[in-house]
Parts: C-alpha cells; structure tokens; sequence
C-alpha cells in the first residue's frame, strides 16, 4: 500500500521557511542531525511522538505536515506515467518528485490535462469526421467523380490508337465530371471552413460548464435575488462557450434558480448553522427531496459551511453531468470514477439515502461522508418507466474513532491500488504487482 | 464466344470508360444500375465475372453479394467488389460477404483488366 511519503519534504520545507539549521532542529526535537537527515529525504518513516515533537519546534500543527492537497496533482503525475513504460521504482517515487519539484510537477500535471483535452478534442474530430453524413457523401461523390476521370484519362493517354468518335466521348465525359469535380470540391471546401468555427466546440461540453464554475465558484449571487433571470445569467456566464455547453449550462443554472427559490439563503444559513452539511435535515426543513437539498448545500458560499462539499450528479449511464470536485476529492474529468462510489451503486437502489464513511484507499489520511440518492429525472407518469439521477454529496469529515465501518474507495482503477477490488475493471498502475495477477 | 461480365454500378461514365476497355479486350460487357433487382439480373445471366459496386441504389452491394452466396449454385460466381471506401474493414467486411477480390476507387485501368482476367481464369 503507498504510504503518504512526503512528509519529511514537509518538515524540511517548514525548517527552511522558518530559517532553522538542520543541527538545531534536531537538538530540539531530541535526535541526531544525521537521522533528521534521513527523516528530511524521505528515507524513514515518521509518526507518533517524534513527529508532534518536530512539530511543536516547528511551531507547526502536526497535521500540516502529514496532510496535503498534493492528492489532485498526484493523481494526475499517475495519470501521466501511466501512458509510458516507467519502472516500479520510479513511479514510486512520484510523492517525493512532487514534493522536492513542486513547480515542475505542476507543470508536467498540466501539460498532462492539455494532453487529456487535446485528445478528446482529437477523438471529437475524428468521430466528427467518421460519422458526418454530408462529408462522408461529399468524399464518396468526389471519389466516384476521379474515378471516372482516371479511367477515361487513362483510355486517352494510352498509346493505342483510338476511334474518333470514343475519344469524342471520354474527352466530353472528362470535361463534365471535372466541372462536377470543382463544384464538389468546392462545396466541400465551404463547408469545411463554416464548421471551422465549430471547431472550438469539440471538447466535451461538460469540460466547458467546468470551466465556467471553476472561474465563477459554485455559488451565484445573480441566481439568489428574487427576481433572477436565469437567460441573462445563462448569456453573461456562457459567453464564448459552445452552443451545447451553453445548452448544458443554461440547465443546470434553471436548476440553481428553481433550488434557490425554494431554499432562501438566509433560511439555509439558519438551517446549516444547526444541522451542518447534512442534506437530509436540509430537505426535512424545506420539505423538498434530498437530491435539491444536496444541490444546494454545493451552491452555498463556502463561510457558510464549516467546509466546502463536493458534489456530483451523473444520469443513468453513469456520466458526469456536474463535478464540484475538492481539493483532496478530486472526480475524474473524463471516464468514469470508482464503482464502489455510493453515487453509482444509489442507482440500482433508486430513492435510497446512501449515507456512508468513506476514505480512499490511495490516501489514509483524507476521510468523508457521502451521502447519495438515485431519484427520477422527471415527473412519474403512470405506466411509464422511469429514468433516474444519482446524486451524491461529499462532505469532508474529521478522522476519529468511530463505531461506523469505513468504506474504502478509490478515485479511479488505474491509480487505485486496492488489488482485490470486485469492482475493479482495469489493472492499476499503482505498482502493486497483484493487481497484475489475473 | 465470348466471356461474359456484368458490370453493376451506378455512375455512368464510369460504366462507360469500364465498358471501354474490357470490350477492346475482347469480353461481353453486360451493365446494370440498380442495386434493388441485381440479384434476380445476376441470377439470370450467369456471368462469367460480376464487378459489384458496394454504393448502389435500392440495395448495397454487400448485400445483394451476401444473398448471392447463400444459393449454393452462385457460390463460386468471381465477384470482384468495387468501392470508394478502402479502409481494412471495408475490405474485411467484403471478404466476409464472400467476394474473391477487391478494388478500390480510384483504380488504374490495366489492375481492373488484369483482375478480370485473373477472375475468369484466363
């Protein structure tokens, strides 16, 4: 199992900052500079006593140096060497390149999600152009056209002799299947350049409305008046984005509007002060369903909440429709997330509260409380089948003992190294060499 | 007498310039245009090669080949499949319908001969 190897860069760091010798943070926390040393580079493990002892010569919380929001980043260095042939050995030591490299870490995770973007845009074109119905008849009409000329050019270049009246007929055929030709083609080419503009919109339209909460945060004060106009919200926050992100977007601000009218802001505030981040206890208050009230607690202003909540919404084949992700729960921007996410599993227990302990297994010192509902898209209408949304609300929680069983869950399979996982459905990268083991 | 094939393809100068060089090379050159009835002309005829176009009006050519393999008396009628699409699968989708050679669009005219001549075992 990884271990959360980071630490002694964090001790080493804070003693720099602080302009601390490495001999004399030793003498105070009461070992040898050499093991310091080792404790500083990562080569021993630290915990218990010790750690508390540096942390209070450090005049630091000890938990400031076991606990980062490296989690997104290092998720995505995984991401990134999954695609090579990297040894175990060095893949390993992906926290302590973090760590000692933090701006070029940063650096190569972002050329990573460049790289993820570039290729579903290339993915977008590619289907684009496989499965475009007016390109795919353009191409073949095009084709038929220079076959044609290629057969009767070459029955002309030929050195044979050939009668007058058959040279007559191919060179009228040639002539008109070019003047074909040159309208195909140019139709072609019109064509093309108009959908050129389009084609900004070939990222996912979800990557695009992620983009615009990520910018405006999760919370919009326009959508909280009275009177809130979702269209003009929709046109102010959507601008430049593709005509179906905005369609998207257009969506889930009505939502926003709907939630916000029936949860005030300054009821929810009142409500949150006393039950916290629970939406069960939200809905009770407001007497809406349990998904609406999960909505909204992700829209509150963060100093309302004693933490920010992450939440996400998927439909019935499980994509993402929304992702308010945080810092140490990251939710994956493309593919689908852990199956032993409530979020998923809701969906076969559709109207069910979900409400569980939950830490991931990549990381122990993270833990959170989900809570997760499958409930009807729309209306129920008698004799009609039903579609459901799973919704499901992440709340971070404090580590303490608890009676509750914890449930360990992973972001995504191929960074995940919890070997033994039923759900799992492709092998990890995590250098566990059992996952290897079919 | 003369070897007979059927050309069934829907773009007539196409038709014609084919037409053209397997006649000067002394073959009866029998076209048809419509993929809805091929089979019943192909069933009828007998030819000695068929050059099958796969885009056809009414019916594709997979299919009219396809329906064509079923009936054991035409299952080793030479077929040889003409088609502007040329990517392996569309070769492997031809293959399967049971065709014995395979050209794409645009073709040189001495490969079409050559083929023809090679599918009538001459």
């Amino acid at each position: 199992m990884p271990r959360d190897t980071l630490t002694g860069s964090r001790i080493r760091e804070r003693r720099v900052m602080a302009g601390i010798k490495q001999s004399e943070l030793a003498k105070r926390a009461d070992i040898s500079p050499s093991y310091l040393n080792l404790i500083e580079h990562n080569r021993r493990r630290i915990g218990g006593k010790l750690l508390i002892n540096i942390a209070d010569a450090l005049g630091v919380e000890p938990t400031s140096l076991t606990e980062g929001a490296e989690t997104a980043l290092l998720a995505t260095l995984r991401e990134a060497a999954s695609n090579t042939d990297m040894g175990e050995g060095e893949f390993a030591r992906v926290e302590e390149f973090a760590g000692r490299f933090p701006g070029w870490a940063a650096l190569l995770a972002e050329n990573q999600r460049r790289i993820e973007t570039l290729q579903s845009s290339v993915e977008a074109l590619t289907d684009r152009l496989t499965h475009d119905p007016h390109l795919a008849a353009s191409l073949h009409e095009m084709l038929s056209t220079v076959t044609a000329i290629r057969s009767a050019a070459s029955i002309l270049a030929e050195p044979e002799d050939i009668e007058p009246e058959w040279q007559r007929r191919f060179n009228r055929n040639i002539y008109e299947d070019s003047a074909r030709l040159a309208d195909t083609s140019r139709s072609l080419a019109h064509y093309l350049e108009a959908s050129d503009t389009e084609a900004t919109e070939t990222n996912a339209p979800q990557d695009e409305v992620d983009a615009v909460f990520n910018k405006t945060g999760f919370h919009i004060p326009a959508l909280e008046r009275d009177v809130a106009d979702v269209e003009d919200v929709t046109a102010v926050l959507g601008e430049g984005v593709s005509h179906s992100a905005r369609w998207l977007l257009h969506r889930t601000l009505r939502r926003y509007r709907d939630d916000a009218a029936r949860m005030p802001l300054a009821v929810c505030a009142d409500a949150v002060a006393e039950t916290g981040s629970d939406p069960v206890a939200l809905a009770a208050r407001f007497g809406t369903d349990v998904a609406s009230a999960m909505r909204r607690l992700a829209s509150l202003p963060d100093d309302l909440l004693a933490e920010p909540v992450g939440l996400a919404i998927c439909d019935g084949s499980c994509v993402t429709t929304f992702r308010k992700p945080l810092p140490d729960f990251p939710l994956p921007r493309l593919g689908a997330g852990c199956a032993l996410w409530p979020l998923y599993r809701s969906l076969a227990r559709p109207m069910m509260v979900h409400s569980e302990v939950m830490e991931q297994s990549a990381r122990t010192s993270a833990r959170y409380r989900a809570y997760a509902i499958a409930q009807p898209t729309g209306p129920v209408r008698a004799g009609q089948d039903v579609l459901f949304e799973s919704h499901m609300l992440v709340v971070p929680e404090p580590s303490r003992d608890i009676a509750e069983p914890i449930h360990e869950v992973g972001l995504t399979c191929r960074i995940c190294p919890n070997s033994s996982c039923e759900g799992r459905r492709e092998p990890s990268i995590m250098g566990t060499t059992d996952a290897w083991r079919f | 007498m003369s070897k007979q094939v059927l050309l069934i393809e829907d773009e007539p100068n196409i038709i014609e310039a084919i037409s053209f060089i397997l006649s000067r090379d002394g073959w009866t050159v029998k076209t048809h245009s419509n993929g809805a009835d091929a089979l019943d002309i192909l069933r009828d005829r007998k030819p000695d090669v068929v050059i099958l176009d796969v885009m056809l009006p009414g019916k594709s050519g997979y299919d009219i080949l396809r329906e064509l393999r079923e009936d054991p008396v035409n299952a080793a009628m030479p077929v040889l499949v003409l088609t502007a699409r040329g990517q392996s699968k569309d070769r492997e989708i031809a293959e399967r319908a049971g065709c014995n050679a395979f050209m794409t669009k645009p073709f040189s005219n001495a490969d079409m001969l050559e083929t023809v001549r090679r599918l009538a075992g001459t």
